[in-house]
């Protein structure tokens, strides 16, 4: 560098912050930091005028006030007494919940429609354009409400599901779909749970082992082993037989039930028959409550559930007259049992390590199980349907971009064309697909704010809607709102990013 | 100024808007239009016709605010609000008056800063069922699902009232009226509540209106009027005493078709000759002219007209008086004398 | 090989025989469906299930659509006339409210007699955006494109014209302001001058000064205020308005996120993020519920401008990100060439870079604008009358009261009809850059 000569040492003069690119950088940053923090600064000026001037203060006290309105769906334990902070904590989880499943089926809905685009069917193939562009060009919000209005109007009320009625329920008198929702038997779970939960882990990790000794077999002996098949039977089979072993061997126990004003001897239907009420004290979630109830459903006795904290508190309550129905584990010696409380002949038998409790049709609608609620049904299936349109078109983008060579390589190698679609093409394709499909995922998550319009009772209707018109806190309810959403976002698109970069082809 | 708004918002010269909050009167004249706050749509209440005039009588409580302060019962910008947006939307400035069968609470009242200028509709919430249910009372409904609307406070008085008589149920928020409608009659729910004039108008629309019963029990008191934002003194007596000139009206028997007539000269009640500026400067009060109650009363009748006209017994509606009747015969309308 | 065996080979034809049509199941359409529908066992179940399906939905839809009523003032004259006419307990869509508010559906409650102000402002806009789209046309008709968003608002709003006219003059003077001080001053000091003057102006001197022209030479249209506006209408407003205002913001975002200085780098990544993390109708109510708060006291303003201000904000984001993607796919050689020609860095990017990468941002772009438009339904939820709350109101009359499918189906074939037009349009916009580029 001795050949050309240095820099002028003129020294720093000001104008060289306008002229001199080494230094205009830096004041154009300067300016520019200056005007955000002004403009920040006057919003903030603003906000705190305007907020002064209606009298209103900033402040999250809300969160811990009563809310006082009702959530149908939720995840966690909460009632209108609850505060308006643990609504928005069931928003959430609701949100979430959505997100999760959606984004599920919709890659799947989006995966299946992009390959059977590319069908050789021309009918399946036009079916599923007609599905792509019909899903792609109308507002989610339309969709959303015509799937809701669709499921409403097409499946049975509960009421038709009574004599006389044109609805029964499928799967030997299981499920029922109603226009309400999917009533499924809930499971409970019953001793001997924990061992069949670790068979059910052992089985989890025999596969993993029995994948990857097949991967290496195939790779070292060109044998193909029966990948499929295997984990299916190692998914299903252990399971099972733990299962039936476990109801063979840990004894059918008996389960007295206990009455106040009983004779000996009595019927559960005769004791029902003489008294006015039913009120039957269980400890809920229990297999002994799941039992009781069961035994009143089938005997088709209307009860009034009385939740307990134990089988002591049960006895207090028996004894208090707060119930006059009871029944406890067989571990409970009968001596303890208050004077005048009588078994009744009926027992109940059990033992499975999990039972499940069947949808029963109860006075307005169908009692027990789990109630998969049609907003969210609704909900599901139109952020699904609609988000898996555009994923349908990722994929189909991502297969075409594999060059034609590979199938017809594939081909001539003798594979199958289902294999050749998951071994050779999906492969090289994911790479194509998966960054479009994660803002795909950040749009399904976004959209599912657009819940309310079928009363799905996600954040944006919690927190963001009936917490705030009750409350008035405009300010912080939406600064909380959107501070969620956008975490969430944030979340997604690193996790997806990283799933991206381990996916991606490494280059050398 | 017509162009002002939009184009001041562009130029942000209109941004400056001045104290638009301290004098809205003024406001409005200089506007040459009331921005009067109403419902998107609920039949009966508020809804555009097949050309765009909105009709109900929420609205007719705007245009005869209009008809006071300007002369012009058309002279109003209708801005339909959810339920979500209106108390901002009064709050900001952005509409002068609420007429959107908006339920006076305390809290509304108080915290949230605004003051109700009377009630034009006591109603109250209640229950509709099918018949074929075979319910009679609203205790009944142990483990029903309850199609509800959210952001109202049906919502809050449906949690207490289930809550104090303890028993369970299902709520099922919807978003408007007709989407309840929609989900009620194809029986995702087994009740629909709602304030009782929304279901008596609700039921009147059913293809077989005779399937449904509204249930005897009212679980709540919903006494509904026109608001306006707190601190404007001037404004809001101008709208409550609108209100109460419609409903003296009634008492003194003026109605659209003889107030220009009891107007042209003193009668012989000296209420009505007040009432109807022939007598004495009650105008000129409350800062207008003085046969301002006579033109909010020619703009669309006095509230028994209005009542008629838009929910009476003989529109599709069909609401019976009950306690929306004068004081006189026994409802809870009445107004204070005009002196 | 063959001629060692053609020679073994006693007999030999010698004439060609004509050719003979395939036989009757290897032709025609016998042919095409053996291929296409009925080819193995799978594809004959996969056949019939989409038969199956394709005869569900049409048999549970169109008889009800067909035997649809159009003359009718209301929904229960709809249902008298369905009664009378068809036997008991079939249905039949009642199409009549379509035939009674189309109007409203379309243009909201803007005044009749006007209907054609909003049809002429949609041919100008798309006059307008012929010059971007189609490179064929004479640049020289970019002067219109330029004019035309005045010519849109006043012919939408109304009111004088002076008031576009004084606003458009700021953009001009700005221009000016920029053509005299850049060669004096340098480009930083006069880009500075040139962004705040037309702000001062707008502020204090556009607003009297449109009034004073009014008073010296009238020239007005009737003016029609926001509320009037809905429909399809106000879909297609916000759509375009939120499109072309966010262009320029999304642009300067792009750059802003290439750019190495850190600071500027770092407030476009953030409001990009920031933007595009939170659902559009967070920021609809954003713009409904607090924007009041943020500006200084005692200011309002309309309702749709604001949601347009929100709309254009959130479009920004979304642009932004498209043009990035068009600089990223510019090979490094313009860049590089750029600067060897040692063009600055606004040189570069105008005369150089922006034109090649917003090239191939169009179909993006379109696609953008494709989101918006359908988002704009969204406006529903803060009491804009679009075509889905419209069809709330119109459901609120005691006329049409209870009426459902027909609205939906109506507003969601319209929808259908602009979106896949436009994708299409997108499509072969791409097609044929990817046929430019090889």
């Amino acid at each position: 560098m001795t050949t050309t000569s240095d820099a002028p040492k003129a020294g720093f003069r000001p104008s060289q912050l306008i002229y001199d690119t080494r230094y205009r950088s830096l004041t154009i940053q300067v300016i520019a930091f200056i005007a955000l923090m002004l403009g920040l600064s006057w919003l903030v000026s603003n906000t705190i005028a305007n907020l002064s001037a209606l009298g209103k203060d900033f402040d999250f006290g809300f969160l811990g006030q009563r809310a006082g309105y009702d959530i149908n769906q939720r995840l966690i334990e909460y009632d209108s007494a609850s505060s308006h902070g643990r609504a928005a904590l069931v928003g959430i989880l609701n949100t979430l919940l959505i997100a999760v499943l959606g984004c599920a089926l919709a890659t799947v809905v989006g995966v299946l429609a992009g390959v059977l685009r590319l069908s050789k069917n021309w009918l399946v193939a036009k079916l599923m354009a007609v599905y792509v562009e019909g899903f792609r060009n109308i507002p989610v919000l339309l969709w959303i409400l015509l799937v809701f209005a669709l499921m409403t109007e097409a499946t049975p009320q509960p009421r038709d599901f009574r004599e006389g009625g044109d609805a029964s329920m499928i799967l030997g008198d299981t499920i029922a779909i109603t226009n309400r929702g999917v009533f499924i038997p809930a499971p409970f779970w019953g001793a001997g749970a924990g061992i069949l939960l670790a068979v059910f882990l052992v089985s989890l990790v025999a596969i993993f082992f029995w994948r990857r000794y097949a991967h290496r077999t195939q790779e070292q002996t060109g044998r193909i082993l029966p990948i499929g098949w295997g984990t299916l039977g190692l998914l299903i089979v252990p399971t099972a037989v733990a299962f039936l072993a476990l109801g063979m061997t840990s004894g059918r126990v008996t389960q007295p039930v206990l009455a106040t004003g009983a004779t000996e001897g009595m019927t559960l239907t005769d004791y029902a028959a003489s008294q006015q009420t039913i009120n039957a004290c269980a400890v809920p979630f229990s297999t002994e409550s799941l039992n009781l109830r069961r035994l009143m459903r089938s005997q088709e006795i209307r009860f009034n559930y009385v939740a307990v904290e134990d089988a002591a508190g049960a006895l207090a309550a028996l004894e208090a007259g707060n119930c006059n129905v009871l029944s406890l584990p067989a571990s409970v010696d009968l001596a303890t049992v208050p004077a005048g409380a009588v078994a009744l002949s009926d027992t109940i038998r059990r033992g499975m390590p999990v039972e499940f409790e069947r949808p029963v049709l109860g006075g307005f609608n169908f009692e027990g199980g789990l109630q998969l609620r049609n907003s969210l049904i609704a909900l599901w299936l139109a952020l699904s349907l609609y988000t898996g349109a555009f994923i349908a078109e990722n994929v189909r983008g991502g297969i075409l971009s594999v060059s034609k060579g590979q199938t017809e390589a594939a081909y001539a190698l003798g594979i199958k064309p289902s294999r050749t679609m998951r071994l050779v093409i999906l492969p090289q394709a994911l790479r194509v697909i998966i960054p479009p499909m994660i803002s795909q995922y950040l749009n399904l998550t976004k959209n599912s704010s657009l819940a309310i319009a079928v009363g799905y009772m996600d954040v944006r209707s919690t927190l963001g809607g009936i917490t705030i018109n009750q409350t008035g806190k405009e300010l912080e309810g939406m600064l909380l709102l959107g501070l969620f959403y956008l975490v969430t976002s944030l979340v997604i698109s690193s996790a997806m990013n990283l799933y991206n970069a381990s996916v991606k082809l490494k280059e050398r | 100024m017509k162009k002002s708004v939009l184009f001041g918002a562009l130029t942000v010269t209109g941004l400056v808007a001045g104290a638009a909050q301290a004098a809205t009167l003024d406001d409005v004249k200089e506007r040459g239009e009331l921005n009067c706050g109403v419902v998107t749509g609920l039949a009966g209440f508020g809804a555009p016709d097949a050309n765009g005039v909105w009709e109900g009588f929420d609205v007719a409580v705007c245009r005869a605010v209009a008809a006071a302060v300007l002369g012009d019962p058309t002279a109003v910008n209708f801005v339909p609000t959810t339920g979500q947006t209106r108390f901002t939307a009064l709050a900001s400035g952005e509409i002068d008056m609420l007429a959107r069968n908006t339920t006076w609470t305390f809290s509304r009242d108080t915290d949230l800063k605004f003051d109700f200028a009377g009630v034009n509709y006591y109603d109250g919430q209640g229950f509709i069922v099918p018949t074929a249910l075979g319910v009679s009372s609203a205790k009944d409904l142990d483990g029903a699902t309850v199609c509800i609307q959210t952001g109202t406070t049906t919502e809050l008085n449906l949690a207490d009232f289930f809550r104090n008589n303890n028993i369970s149920y299902e709520p099922v928020p919807v978003e408007t009226n007709a989407e309840a409608q929609q989900q009620y009659l194809a029986g995702a729910c087994d009740a629909y509540t709602t304030d009782a004039s929304g279901l008596a108008a609700t039921r009147a629309t059913f293809e077989n209106p005779g399937e449904h019963v509204i249930l005897p029990e009212i679980i709540s008191k919903e006494p509904l009027g026109p608001l306006v934002r707190h601190g404007d003194n001037e404004w809001g007596d101008i709208v409550r005493w609108t209100l109460n000139a419609l409903i003296a009206a009634e008492e003194f028997g003026v109605t659209s078709a003889n107030v220009n007539e009891l107007a042209a000269a003193p009668g012989t009640n000296p209420e009505v000759n007040r009432l109807l500026g022939t007598e004495g400067e009650l105008g000129a009060m409350i800062g207008l002219e003085n046969e301002w109650a006579k033109n909010a009363i020619a703009a669309g009748g006095n509230y028994g007209e209005i009542f008629e006209k838009n929910i009476g017994e003989n529109t599709p509606i069909g609401l019976a008086r009950g306690l929306n009747a004068q004081w006189t015969n026994g409802g809870l309308i009445y107004a204070p004398p005009f002196r | 090989m063959s001629d060692t065996h053609a020679q073994t080979v006693s007999f030999v034809r010698e004439s060609m025989i004509p050719q003979s049509e395939p036989p009757a199941g290897n032709r025609g359409a016998v042919l095409w469906m053996r291929e296409n529908l009925f080819s193995g066992w799978f594809n004959i179940i996969t056949t019939l299930i989409s038969l199956y399906v394709i005869w569900w939905a049409l048999s549970h839809t169109m008889p009800w659509a067909l035997r649809g009523i159009w003359d009718a003032s209301s929904l229960s004259e709809c249902r008298e006339i369905r009664d009378a006419t068809l036997p008991e307990g079939t249905s039949a869509a009642c199409w009549a409210v379509l035939t009674d508010r189309w109007q409203q559906l379309m243009f909201g409650f803007y005044p009749r007699e006007l209907y054609w102000r909003p049809v002429l402002s949609l041919i100008i806009f798309l006059a307008a955006i012929a010059p971007v789209l189609f490179p064929h046309t004479p640049r020289k008709a970019l002067a219109l494109t330029a004019v035309s968003p005045f010519v849109m608002f006043w012919l939408l709003w109304g009111g004088s014209v002076w008031f576009p006219v004084s606003v458009a003059l700021g953009f001009v003077l700005g221009w000016a302001a920029w053509r005299a001080l850049a060669p004096l001053a340098g480009t930083l000091i006069a880009s500075i001058v040139a962004a705040a003057l037309p702000i001062i102006y707008w502020l204090y001197t556009a607003g009297p000064l449109a009034r004073e022209l009014e008073q010296a030479v009238s020239l007005s249209i009737e003016y029609v205020p926001s509320q009037d506006f809905g429909g399809f209408m106000l879909s297609f407003i916000i759509g375009i308005a939120g499109i072309i205002l966010s262009l320029p913001l999304g642009i300067l975002l792009a750059l802003g996120r290439q750019s190495d200085l850190f600071i500027i780098n770092k407030i476009s990544v953030g409001f990009i993020e920031i933007i595009r993390g939170v659902p559009l109708i967070v920021w609809l109510f954003t713009a409904s519920l607090l924007l009041n708060y943020f500006l200084p006291p005692g200011t309002n303003f309309d309702l749709m401008l604001r949601v347009i201000i929100m709309v254009t904000l959130f479009a920004a984001a979304y642009i932004a990100e498209v043009v990035r993607g068009g600089l990223a796919a510019l090979p490094k050689g313009q860049y590089e060439g750029a600067d060897s020609l040692g063009l600055s860095y606004w040189q570069s990017m105008r005369l150089i870079i922006l034109p090649q990468a917003l090239k191939i941002s169009i179909p993006g772009i379109v696609n953008t604008f494709i989101g918006l438009f359908k988002d704009t339904t969204l406006v529903v939820f803060i009491g804009l009358l679009d075509p889905i709350g419209l069809s709330n109101a119109i459901r609120a009359s005691t006329a049409w009261n209870g009426i459902y499918w027909e609205l939906f189906v109506f507003i969601g074939l319209l929808f259908f009809t602009c979106c896949f037009s436009m994708s299409r349009y997108s499509l072969y916009l791409e097609k044929k850059l990817q046929r430019g580029h090889k």
